[in-house]
């Protein structure tokens, strides 16, 4: 029920066309049941002796067109009506597939923008954990498993009842004892049809499994190609292959038999049905129980009805794909979302932070942060270096709560961080993140990600304090070259300022540098840094470094070591310290030695 | 590097092409023979049902007597059991060539992979080459049998529903026949549409894919820009896109039944007027009537099957054409017929004709350049002699990974030679390099099945004793034993229930069993606990122990520990010696060193402040 309701959920606003694609179905249905009963009336009636029996409203049509005399005269009004109920029901054939496009396509719509905000608002963590080949599955293929379903077999269950129900009726209006002959296989066909989906399941399953054990033995032998080459292992691996290869040959050829079966008896079936629909018909007939013309509708509607319930059972399975594809997606929109609080204190900032008595701690319960208590004025910069896995970008995820710390209080200008509106924090604290990601964009675009109405100035300026312009206008097509999958392979220290420069071209009051200058050279590192402190002087900096060259600047250094300060002060200071920092310092120091 | 582009397919009948196909046919063709002729005879039994409701009618229902009827009803059965059997042997046969054309197809591929060279795999994603090898193939062979069987069977039913209508009477046959043109005309210029926007849909659907990619990749570069609103804005105009494509395509195929059925219909009204007026007038019969008003309605029937028939037509074409780009493309490094000759192939080596190796390792005025131009090396020249280390620094794309791959022999130098043990490699077999070599990648690549065999790929013919020798040598066996069904334990895909470090250990006993003269180690970044750490160390030193090797050094004490350390940069040797040496020259070297392997030295300082 919960997946139905999903399932309407996305529907939503849609429901007035899958409605009129619906009644579309019912009317194509009625027109296409229709149509032999025209055969009827003028096997029997015109061209034969039996009286017209015809519902009461159209027999004045009749006697005013000269009545069934003149009818005989004029075959061609009968063969015309034909035409015109094909029309109609290719009529509401056509409306029924466009508007169930529509409104499949709008649900497809609707969960692919739903899938994806959701997914840009899942906490910092969830993204950290991400499986991006499973959920990137999950958005298409099985929107998509989705989607098919809804405008096509949706529909097609809807004609199936429609074809019963309306066939039934007319059937029922012209003879009874015919109606139960023509409708005795339609429970075992429907029946043996569900029976065999569901015994072939296993067989299905085992399909899977070969083809999974195949591509797995493909895929591992493409990615350890260089093994393989290594130790001269093709013969082997031909044969490794050749043998999933063969298990899979076999698993579906097995399946494709056990269908043999299914379609052979389930033709036999409706074949059946339709002989005995035709020699019961025609002993009747020749008794004159029944009239040919009758015959005629019953075969037709033999026919009719038969078929599509072949296929209910195919049917029935992929609605089974579909329920699972639906699990599949809600299991990501029950992701908590990070908008789930709205903060709307959305003051100017000026740059001033304390830490008071901080901890953190993952959700997993590993301690990150304890204790942390400091205080930064507007324009200093702060430095905070420490081994692998101290908390030092912990510490400075929480100032823009891509986590949020669990004890103490982070104050920005005095006040309580969790006060504010996260996304205009998240504007006002620019932070580069270790690895940058660079969307396949221009390196113009990709400037100006976070500030639209950039003008080019702004961007090159930008730029050329992150030390990039020049390397930009090297490019052959200077800011206007695509980056990412489709375009330019950037270095990693040409990315890791690219996304300096879009950081820093939003003036934000306070900016963190979470060793973002890693992959790029001494020279260049102190050149960057030089700029930025000549831009401003009241920006907040925040260093997270392993350079003691790039530390020791910082008006304050803060020594992190299993998620406690250890050590702060001025690099002065704490080379006269006994403690990590001296020990780091005087490692960098030793190299001298090692030259001596 | 990053060249490969997905070519554009043309969508035009490719004769040439189905042709290559037929080579796949070849050995089933009993069965395809076999096959179109069940379909024959499944199609008339099908177009044969009508003409016996028009027997009955004439016979029984008219005259009103049953004459007879029990040889019709023995009649009527016998067609349903035959046509039973017939449609189960079909589908039987069906299967088999189906299957059967997929396994030959997937083997020649997979052979094709294994003498591809490596700058084959570097322009082709691996994504690609298993959509090849599975959905490509897999839709080729569907097609192949399933959309034969459809339309031999849809061919035949409407051959021998006109053969019918026109024994019955060929007047009104031609008259009915009559809209078969305009069905034809309709059809074509409506597949050609659907075609069209078909393809426009899969276009935008590609792009949403990468758009999701992205989006999830990008997240938390997202987050932190706060782009949320302006991301999703972009991505609605795909989404938006996409919804309109759908649509158009789904509206320009929904008219094409309609129009299948009216056209249909025109030839049941003028069944019913032409015959109905022939019955009044006592030329035809009442049966004969009716058996036209079904024809008309059953010839169009397979119409439903051959458009689709035609649309999976154009996408096998593709699929095909995909694939046999793949199986055709040739191998850029093979020995020479004469080297074949000599010392066998890759398949087929003739051990004993192979000299021993010795490992002394010479480049000599060595070029090389990527596909696209991209030069890497220049008269770039080494000696190595036999047993020595070298280790090989630089940035990521300075060139040391190219050097390792043309010392294996992955590629061949555009230019100058490379001379083991005196002879150009060249004049040796490929196979004869390769069963020399050790290789120990940077991320440890282990094949799904259990450790034992996973280190037995080192030298198949290894027995149990060697193969623990090795782990041994490298302290791997105690991690292994200690696992619940030791050397038995299957260590997943790719080696994903171990860890990384595990994963290691196993390479390095699986190339020690191998016992190689040159040994190539891509040493990993990765981290992993010191403990471990210092078993892998000591394990590099066992395997590097009186060979020749290549190392691409990551971690200063390996560096340390080389006999020769080669700074490239820009594929030049710019900087070469012990480490000491190069400390003095204060250069690249020196610089690399503060910056890179300092982390690692303040790593470790980290771990002993912890002791305080």
């Amino acid at each position: 029920m919960q997946k139905i309701r999903l399932l309407l959920h996305f529907m939503k606003g849609n429901k007035l066309i899958y409605i009129g694609g619906i009644v579309a179905v019912g009317l194509a249905i009625m027109f296409a049941v229709i149509t032999p009963l025209v055969l009827r009336v003028t096997i029997d009636s015109i061209i034969g002796n039996h009286p017209l029996d015809i519902p009461e409203q159209l027999r004045p049509i009749i006697h005013s067109l000269g009545g069934k005399s003149m009818l005989a005269q004029k075959l061609w009004l009968c063969g015309l009506l034909i035409v015109i109920f094909t029309m109609m029901r290719g009529l509401f054939l056509y409306l029924k597939g466009r508007w169930s496009a529509m409104a499949a396509e709008a649900t497809a719509k609707n969960m692919r923008e739903q899938l994806y905000d959701h997914l840009q608002h899942l906490h910092y963590d969830a993204h950290v954990k991400a499986k991006t080949g499973d959920l990137i599955q999950r958005c298409t293929s099985d929107v998509d498993t989705i989607r098919v379903f809804l405008a096509t077999q949706f529909i097609e269950i809807g004609r199936a009842i429609f074809m019963l129900v309306f066939a039934l009726n007319i059937m029922i209006s012209l003879d009874l004892s015919m109606t139960f002959v023509c409708m005795a296989a339609v429970p075992v066909i429907f029946g043996f049809a569900f029976w065999f989906f569901i015994i072939v399941k296993k067989t299905f399953r085992k399909v899977d499994e070969a083809e999974a054990i195949m591509s797995t033995v493909l895929q591992e032998n493409m990615t350890g190609v260089r093994v393989v080459r290594a130790f001269g292992r093709q013969r082997y691996e031909i044969d490794k292959f050749d043998i999933k290869n063969s298990t899979h040959r076999d698993s579906v050829y097995r399946l494709i038999r056990l269908m043999s079966w299914y379609w052979s008896i389930s033709d036999f079936l409706c074949m059946a049905q339709s002989g005995v629909v035709l020699i019961l018909g025609v002993y009747w007939a020749s008794k004159g129980r029944i009239s040919l013309g009758t015959l005629v509708v019953f075969t037709s509607y033999a026919r009719m009805l038969l078929w599509p319930i072949r296929q209910l059972g195919q049917i029935l399975t992929d609605m089974g794909k579909t329920f699972v594809a639906l699990d599949r997606i809600e299991e990501i929109l029950n992701q908590p979302v990070e908008t789930a609080e709205q903060n709307e204190y959305k003051p100017m900032i000026k740059g001033e932070v304390t830490f008071r008595n901080v901890s953190f701690a993952y959700e997993s319960g590993k301690s990150v942060l304890r204790n942390i208590s400091f205080k930064v004025k507007r324009g200093q910069t702060i430095a905070i270096l420490g081994p692998t896995g101290c908390g030092k970008t912990s510490l400075v995820h929480l100032l823009v709560r891509l986590y949020d710390y669990q004890k103490g209080s982070i104050l920005i200008d005095g006040v309580e961080l969790k006060k504010f509106n996260k996304k205009w924090l998240r504007k006002n604290v620019g932070i580069v993140l270790q690895e940058p990601f660079l969307f396949s964009k221009t390196i113009k675009e990709n400037i100006r990600l976070s500030k639209l109405e950039a003008k080019e100035a702004e961007i090159f300026e930008a730029a050329r304090i992150a030390f990039m312009h020049d390397a930009i206008l090297d490019f052959e097509k200077g800011y206007e070259t695509l980056v990412g999958e489709r375009g330019v392979t950037l270095s990693g220290g040409q990315k890791q300022r690219i996304a300096i420069a879009r950081t820093i071209i939003n003036n934000c009051p306070i900016l963190i540098f979470d060793d973002s200058l890693s992959a790029v050279d001494l020279e260049t590192d102190l050149a960057i840094r030089k700029a930025l402190k000549e831009r401003s002087q009241h920006v907040t900096t925040f260093i997270i470094s392993h350079r003691i060259t790039t530390v020791s600047e910082a008006d304050h250094i803060l020594v992190l070591d299993e998620g406690k300060i250890v050590q702060s002060g001025t690099h002065d200071e704490l080379i006269r310290q006994m403690g990590l920092y001296q020990r780091i310092w005087a490692l960098q120091n030793s190299l001298e030695k090692e030259l001596a | 590097m990053n060249t490969f582009q997905e070519q554009t397919y043309t969508n035009r009948f490719d004769i040439g092409l189905w042709r290559k196909l037929l080579r796949y046919a070849k050995p089933y063709k009993k069965s395809l023979i076999t096959l179109g002729m069940f379909m024959i005879g499944i199609g008339t039994i099908d177009a044969l049902f009508p003409l016996m409701n028009k027997y009955a009618i004439d016979h029984y229902v008219v005259p009103k007597s049953l004459e007879g009827i029990a040889w019709f009803v023995a009649l009527y059965v016998l067609m349903i059991c035959l046509q039973t059997i017939i449609i189960r042997l079909m589908v039987d046969t069906a299967g088999k060539i189906e299957t059967g054309i997929c396994y030959d197809i997937r083997k020649d591929g997979f052979q094709r992979l294994q003498e591809l060279s490596f700058s084959y795999y570097d322009q082709t994603p691996i994504g690609w080459l298993m959509s090849r090898m599975t959905s490509d193939i897999r839709k080729l062979g569907n097609t192949l049998s399933w959309g034969l069987v459809d339309c031999v069977w849809g061919a035949t039913m409407m051959l021998a529903i006109t053969t019918i209508v026109l024994y019955l009477d060929w007047k009104l046959a031609i008259i009915i026949l009559s809209v078969v043109p305009f069905l034809a005309i309709v059809s074509v210029l409506f597949q050609k549409k659907i075609l069209h926007t078909f393809r426009h849909v899969r276009k935008t659907n590609s792009l949403i894919t990468g758009a999701f990619n992205e989006g999830l990749s990008g997240a938390k570069a997202t987050k932190v820009l706060v782009r949320e609103e302006k991301n999703l804005q972009e991505f609605q105009v795909l989404t938006g896109q996409m919804q309109s494509s759908s649509v158009k395509a789904a509206t320009i195929s929904s008219l094409y039944m309609p129009i299948v059925l009216i056209l249909g219909s025109i030839g049941t009204g003028l069944a019913l007027w032409l015959g109905g007026e022939g019955v009044l007038a006592g030329t035809i019969k009442y049966g004969t009537l009716v058996a036209f008003t079904s024809y008309t309605v059953q010839f169009f029937e397979p119409i439903r099957d051959l458009a689709r028939i035609f649309t999976e037509l154009q996408s096998a074409q593709a699929s095909a054409e995909r694939i046999f780009t793949m199986i055709e493309t040739e191998p850029e490094i093979t020995d020479s017929q004469q080297i074949i000759a000599k010392y066998g192939d890759v398949f087929h080596p003739r051990k004993k004709t192979w000299p021993e190796m010795k490992g002394n390792i010479a480049f000599e005025n060595v070029s090389f350049a990527y596909k696209d131009g991209e030069k890497v090396l220049e008269g770039f020249n080494l000696n190595v002699s036999r047993g020595e280390t070298i280790a090989l620094v630089g940035e990521t794309g300075s060139g040391k990974s190219t050097i390792v791959n043309l010392a294996c022999r992955f590629y061949e130098p555009t230019e100058g030679k490379i001379l083991i043990d005196g002879i150009d490699y060249r004049k040796r077999s490929l196979l004869w390099l390769h069963a020399n070599l050790g290789y120990v990648l940077q991320t440890p690549h282990l094949f799904s099945g259990t450790i034992k065999e996973n280190i037995r790929y080192g030298r198949l013919e290894a027995g149990d004793e060697e193969m623990i020798a090795a782990a041994k040598l490298v302290n791997a066996h105690e991690f292994i034993e200690k696992l619940e069904n030791g050397y038995d334990t299957e260590v997943g895909e790719g080696g994903g229930k171990l860890s990384t470090g595990e994963k290691q250990l196993i390479s390095f006993a699986r190339a020690i069993l191998a016992n190689p003269r040159i040994f190539i180690l891509d040493e990993a970044t990765s981290s992993v606990d010191t403990e471990t750490e210092q078993i892998i160390q000591h394990a590099i030193h066992k395997v590097l122990e009186g060979r020749t090797s290549f190392i691409i050094a990551h971690r200063l004490s390996t560096i340390r520990a080389a006999d020769r350390i080669l700074v490239i940069r820009q594929g030049k040797v710019i900087e070469e010696g012990n480490h000491h040496e190069l400390l003095k020259q204060r250069g690249y070297y020196y610089r690399l060193y503060t910056n890179q392997f300092m982390k690692e030295e303040e790593k470790k300082l980290g771990i002993t402040a912890y002791g305080l």
